[in-house]
């Protein structure tokens, strides 16, 4: 018996400890998977990035601006439908419910790149750094996809695909 | 969403006719005999717009081509690249039947997307799809004829970053120019591929 309080011990002061280390403000608690970015057709000036936010801390975080060097700005959009028509909302920031995740996908929400310096090929990377209120800032490496893909790595995407697909 | 734009579409003729008879009726008056409603809803219609290449055309210039019309921009960064891929893949997909149709991308953002631009911007698509611009007056025109919502938002900087809200439907015209039905933009290119054909093959011109 009293080598099982010992482990009862141990236990609750690794659980305690564990929501301690949890709470502590420079803990990240935010997490940033899967990001891509779509390749850009010819002279476009706005370009999409996608990902999953994933709260993993116990209070509720914002998703308050983003930057990159590959365009001017950076903002957030969500297409929605109102009496049948798709339209784009600026979103000034997006909230994340502790323990939840929110997607940013293809004809939903989407992270628009305003004033790109150069299109997005295939196959490069950007870097982007998300701000939240309370995770703070996050760099994040997105890899660019095939123009018009609906996943990154998406087959059935750009049939056709710029130039450097020969036909 | 699909079907419920496509039976406000159908319906509206419907709605409209039986409105004329209720309000005749009101009046005392006995309704004229009614002009027969075809069916075909009054979708499109004549336009003269300037293709990436500088050329005018109309839309006689496609008689005989079952058209897939598509309304959009290229400041575009989300719908508009998914609908236009999805058609180069539904046309890869078609094969041979592909050359029944002729594919048109019409901006709504005339201001921007010059013949130039929508050149530059439909590189990277299928070869196959014809961008078309206009002035202003000429967009406005083919927009209201083809009952697309587009709307200029309202930007925060106020300069060129506009955004452009519209509805994102492919059209499907026959190859008399009569409106035949509407894809949503975001169907995939094996889903618009199957829709074309299918269509095609039910309709008897």
């Amino acid at each position: 018996m009293k080598h099982a309080g010992h482990l009862i011990s141990a236990f609750l002061f690794v659980t305690l400890g564990a929501q301690a280390h949890a709470q502590a403000p420079h803990e990240v608690t935010m997490m940033v998977d899967h990001p891509w970015a779509r390749a850009t057709p010819g002279g476009a000036k706005t370009g999409a990035v996608y990902l999953t936010l994933m709260n993993h801390g116990s209070s509720a975080d914002r998703l308050l601006g983003a930057t990159t060097a590959a365009a001017d700005k950076v903002e957030f959009h969500n297409a929605t439908e109102e009496n049948g028509v798709a339209r784009m909302r600026q979103m000034r920031s997006v909230d994340v419910a502790p323990g939840a995740s929110v997607a940013f996908s293809p004809g939903g929400m989407h992270i628009m790149l305003v004033g790109l310096k150069q299109p997005l090929k295939e196959g490069q990377a950007i870097a982007l750094t998300l701000n939240f209120e309370k995770a703070g800032k996050e760099d994040v490496t997105v890899p660019v996809g095939k123009i018009g893909a609906m996943q990154y790595g998406d087959a059935d995407a750009a049939a056709h695909g710029a130039h450097d697909h020969a036909h | 969403m699909n079907r419920r734009l496509r039976l406000a579409i159908v319906l509206a003729p419907a709605f409209a006719a039986a409105a004329t008879v209720a309000i005749a009726a009101w009046l005392g008056v006995r309704p004229v005999p009614q002009v027969a409603t075809s069916g075909v809803a009054a979708v499109g219609g004549p336009f003269t717009l300037v293709t990436a290449d500088g050329e005018s055309v109309s839309d006689q210039t496609y008689r005989g081509k079952w058209l897939v019309i598509f309304f959009g921009y290229t400041f575009c960064p989300d719908a508009c690249p998914t609908a236009l891929n999805s058609i180069s893949v539904a046309l890869e997909a078609l094969g041979s039947d592909a050359g029944r149709l002729q594919q048109l991308f019409v901006t709504v953002d005339p201001e921007r997307d010059t013949p130039g631009v929508l050149a530059e911007y439909l590189k990277s698509f299928d070869s196959r799809i014809v961008g078309l611009t206009g002035t202003q007056a000429q967009i406005d025109s083919v927009v209201r004829e083809y009952r697309v919502y587009a709307a200029r938002d309202k930007s925060d900087t106020g300069g060129a970053d506009y955004l452009v809200s519209h509805s994102a439907y492919i059209y499907l015209m026959d190859p008399q120019g009569r409106f035949v039905n509407i894809i949503q933009g975001n169907a995939s290119g094996q889903e618009i591929a199957v829709w074309l054909r299918k269509e095609m093959n039910d309709s008897k011109p």
